[in-house]
C-alpha cells in the first residue's frame, strides 16, 4: 500500500509541475513539439512513474530517484561559458564534426558551417519552427508513449535535442560527435528529444557522449528516434560517462527500412543508474541490426539495458551482444525481447548476454527472451552469469604476471568482444585505453574537463 | 636447487600428499612416475603455487628460500615453469600481449630494459622453429581453438621464451601423437644446460626415451617409494605399477 502512495505522491508532484508550466511550454515551443504534448501527458497520467509492478522496470526502481527536488530547464539559459573552453575532446585522431548540447538544449555556438551540402545538423526547435516539413513524419512517430510513461513524460515536456538529416545517397565519412553535458548549479532533471534521419542510400556514424561537469544530481531523461530509410547506413556509439548521483533514462527507437544497415554500441563507463531503452523495429526486408553494450559497473551503480527487436519483414538479421562487469555491491539487469512477427519468415535473430561477477555481492538480473510467430526463423538467445576464470587466472600469474594485471587482461579480454565491433579505428582505440583505465580505477575521461570534480 | 622436506598436503581435508622428500639439484633430470591418482599433479600444483591445497607439514625451499610462500608469478620470475598438462584457452587474451608481458615481467624482475615490439617478435620467430609452432597461431587467443598437440606445443615455446631455471613439465606427453611428442621433446632437450633442471612427470616411459632423465622417482599413495636412475623406468614400463602397489602393501 505505501508503495502506491509513494507512486501516486512522486507522479502527482510531477503532474501539478506539468500542469504549472505547460502554458510555459507551449508558448516556447514550435507547433510541431505541441501537437504531440497532450496524449503523452495523458499517457503519463496513465502510467505514472513506473514501479516494481510494472514488469518493464521489475528490477530497476525509479521511485527513489523522484525523493529529490529538481530544478527543471524549461527555459533555455545563455550560457556565459564557452562550452568548447570547457570541454575538449581528446580521442585522438579522430577527427569529428562537434555538437554540443547543455542540459538538454543544443547550444547556440555548434557551427553548421563546415557540413557537406545539405546536411542538416541542428536544434529540434529551430528546425520545428523553421523547417517542419523535414521533421514532421518523423517526430514523436516510433517513440511509443504507451509503452513507458517515462517516454511520455519527455514527450509531454520536450523542448529541444538535436536533429541530424543526411540527405539521400550523401555519405557522411566524418563522425559527428555529439556532447550531452550536464551543467547546472542545482539539482535538475533534463529532458531532451533527438532525431537523426538518414535518407536511403546515406551513411553516417554518430558518437554520443553523456557527461556531467559538475557533482550535482541529475536526472536525463532522453528520447532518440532514428530513422534508417532504404539501404542507409547509421553507425550509433554512445559513451556514457557520467558521474555516480546522476541518474540516465535513455530511450532510443531506431526504424530500418529494407536493405538498411544500423550499428548501435553502448559503452557504459561509469553513472549512478543508467536505464537504456532500446527499440528496433524492423521494417523491410534485408535488414541488418547489430545491437551491443558494455557495461562496467561498481560501487552501488546500477545499470538496465532494455531491448526489443521487432522482425516485422523476412530476411532481416540482428545480433545482439550486451556484457557486464559488475564490481562492489553493483547491480545489472538485462531484458532483451525478440519478436519475430507472422511472414517475416527467413528471419535470423541472435541475443546474448554475459555477465561477470567480481564480487558476492554484485548482482545480475537477466531476463532473455522471444517471441516467434513465423515458422521459418533461426533465432538463438542466451544468457551467462558467471565468475573470472580462476583457472586461466592462474595460467596467467604462473607465466610471471602479477594477480592485478592478469585480471585486467581477463576483464579487458571480456571487454574486447564488444569493442572490436566499433568501426572507426581510432575511437576503437580510445575506448580500449578507456576501458583498460576504468578498470584500473582510474578516472576515465574522454575528455579533458577543467572543472575539477571528483565524479 | 630445489629440495622439498617431509611434504604433507591435503585438498579439502583430504590428505594427497603424506610426506615428499626430493632433493633436486641444477643440471638435474628428473621423472616422477606413478598410477593415477597418487598425488603427482598436486605436487607439481603445489611447487607453482596453485590455490586449494592445504601444506599441513613439512617445507619446499627453492634457491635458499621458502618457496610456499612466494606468490605464482614470483615463483615464476625466480624461474620456475610449469608445463600444463591442461593448458587453458583464455578467448580474448591476444598470445602476443600475454607473452609479451610475460617477458617483459621477467626482464623487469632482472633489472633488464623491456623488449621493444619489434625485439620481441624476432624472439619470438627464434624460438617458434625450436618447437614448429605454426606461425599463425600465434595471432590468435591464448591458446584458443589450438588442438591438444597445438597446446602442448604452445608450452614448451612459452618455456623456450622464459627460459626459466626449473621447468616442471606435467603430462607433457598426454594426449599427443608421435611425431609431435618428439617435436617437444626436441625443444625440451634443445633448452637443457648445466643450470637448468627439469621434473618430468608421467604415466609412460614413452616419452623418457626422448627426455632422459637422471632420475626416476615413483610416487604412490602419497610417498615417493622408490628411487633409482633412468632403468627404473624401463622396468616399471614392463612390469607395470602393480608390483609397487604389492611392496606398499596393497
Amino acid at each position: 500500500m505505501s508503495v502506491l502512495v509513494e507512486k501516486t505522491d512522486f507522479s502527482l508532484k510531477l503532474i501539478g509541475h506539468y500542469n504549472e508550466v505547460k502554458a510555459q511550454l507551449e508558448t516556447d515551443s514550435p507547433a510541431l513539439i505541441n501537437n504531440a504534448r497532450k496524449k503523452a501527458f495523458q499517457d503519463f497520467v496513465l502510467q505514472g512513474i513506473p514501479t516494481f509492478k510494472n514488469e518493464n522496470y521489475k528490477y530497476t526502481n525509479l521511485q527513489p530517484l523522484f525523493f529529490i527536488d529538481y530544478s527543471y530547464n524549461h527555459i533555455k539559459e545563455k550560457s556565459d561559458v564557452n562550452l568548447k573552453e570547457v570541454f575538449r575532446c581528446n580521442v585522438p585522431q579522430l577527427d569529428t564534426h562537434l555538437v554540443l548540447n547543455r542540459n538538454g538544449w543544443f547550444c547556440d555556438n555548434n557551427n553548421e558551417s563546415n557540413l557537406p551540402e545539405g546536411i542538416i545538423i541542428n536544434s529540434l526547435r529551430n528546425i520545428a519552427k523553421t523547417n517542419p516539413e523535414l521533421i514532421q513524419d518523423f517526430y514523436a512517430k516510433i517513440a511509443n508513449t504507451e509503452e513507458d510513461p517515462m517516454v511520455a513524460l519527455n514527450t509531454a515536456m520536450a523542448t529541444d535535442g538535436y536533429v541530424i538529416y543526411i540527405p539521400p545517397n550523401v555519405q557522411f565519412d566524418k563522425a559527428i560527435q555529439v556532447i550531452n553535458l550536464m551543467e547546472n548549479n542545482s539539482d535538475t532533471f533534463i529532458t531532451q528529444r533527438n532525431l537523426i534521419i538518414a535518407d536511403p542510400g546515406s551513411k553516417v556514424s554518430v558518437l554520443i557522449c553523456d557527461h556531467t561537469l559538475n557533482n550535482n544530481k541529475y536526472l536525463g531523461n532522453s528520447v532518440t528516434e532514428v530513422f534508417a530509410g532504404e539501404n542507409a547506413q547509421i553507425d550509433y556509439y554512445t559513451i556514457q560517462n557520467q558521474h555516480n548521483n546522476s541518474a540516465t533514462i535513455n530511450s532510443l527507437f531506431i526504424k530500418q527500412e529494407r536493405d538498411s544497415n544500423v550499428l548501435t554500441n553502448t559503452m557504459t563507463l561509469h553513472g549512478g543508474l543508467i536505464r537504456n531503452n532500446l527499440k528496433v523495429l524492423l521494417n523491410g526486408e534485408n535488414c541488418n541490426s547489430d545491437i551491443l553494450g558494455m557495461a562496467f559497473m561498481d560501487r552501488k551503480q546500477h545499470i538496465d539495458n532494455f531491448t526489443q527487436i521487432i522482425h516485422a519483414k523476412p530476411h532481416c538479421l540482428s545480433n545482439q551482444l550486451y556484457k557486464n562487469v559488475l564490481d562492489d555491491e553493483s547491480t545489472g539487469v538485462f531484458s532483451g525481447r525478440i519478436h519475430v512477427v507472422r511472414d517475416a519468415q527467413k528471419t535470423n535473430a541472435f541475443q546474448r548476454n554475459n555477465n561477470l561477477l567480481l564480487t558476492d555481492q554484485a548482482k545480475m538480473n537477466t531476463k532473455p527472451q522471444l517471441i516467434i510467430d513465423a515458422d521459418d526463423v533461426k533465432c538463438s538467445h542466451g544468457a551467462t552469469v558467471g565468475q573470472i576464470d580462476e583457472e586461466a587466472l592462474f595460467y596467467i600469474r604462473s607465466r610471471g604476471i602479477a594477480e592485478k594485471d592478469a585480471r585486467l587482461m581477463m576483464m579487458n579480454a571480456f571487454a574486447h568482444e564488444v569493442i572490436q565491433e566499433v568501426k572507426l579505428e581510432p575511437l576503437r582505440d580510445r575506448i580500449d585505453e578507456l576501458v583498460d583505465k576504468r578498470l584500473r580505477g582510474e578516472i576515465a575521461r574522454c575528455h579533458d574537463c577543467s572543472y575539477d570534480c571528483d565524479c | 636447487m630445489l629440495s622439498i622436506k617431509n611434504l604433507f598436503v591435503s585438498v579439502e581435508g583430504k590428505e594427497i600428499l603424506k610426506g615428499i622428500n626430493l632433493e633436486i639439484n641444477p643440471g638435474e633430470v628428473h621423472a616422477i612416475m606413478g598410477p593415477n591418482g597418487s598425488g603427482k599433479s598436486t605436487l607439481a600444483n603445489v611447487l607453482t603455487g596453485k590455490e586449494g591445497y592445504d601444506i599441513t607439514e613439512g617445507e619446499v625451499s627453492y634457491n635458499g628460500e621458502d618457496l610456499l610462500e612466494m606468490a605464482p608469478e614470483d615463483r615464476a620470475k625466480e624461474g620456475i615453469f610449469m608445463s600444463f598438462q591442461y593448458p587453458v584457452e583464455i578467448p580474448g587474451v591476444p598470445m602476443v600481449n600475454f607473452l609479451k608481458t610475460a617477458v617483459n615481467e621477467h626482464r623487469k624482475h632482472r633489472n633488464e630494459e623491456p623488449l621493444t615490439a619489434g625485439e620481441f617478435l624476432k624472439l619470438m620467430r627464434e624460438k617458434k622453429e625450436l618447437v614448429e609452432m605454426d606461425t599463425q597461431l600465434t595471432n590468435r587467443s591464448v591458446n584458443e581453438g589450438f588442438s591438444g598437440g597445438e597446446k602442448k606445443k604452445n608450452e614448451i615455446f612459452q618455456m623456450a621464451l622464459l627460459e626459466p631455471k626449473l621447468a616442471i613439465l606435467d603430462e607433457t606427453d598426454s594426449g599427443l601423437d608421435i611425431d609431435a611428442l618428439k617435436t617437444v621433446a626436441r625443444g625440451v632437450n634443445a633448452l637443457k644446460s648445466p643450470e637448468r633442471s627439469t621434473v618430468v612427470v608421467t604415466h609412460y616411459q614413452r616419452l623418457l626415451d626422448y627426455i632422459v632423465p637422471d632420475f626416476v622417482h615413483v610416487l604412490y599413495n602419497g610417498k615417493i617409494v622408490k628411487s633409482a636412475g633412468k632403468e627404473l623406468a624401463h622396468e616399471l614400463e614392463a612390469k607395470g605399477y602393480d608390483w609397487i602397489k604389492k611392496e606398499n602393501g596393497n
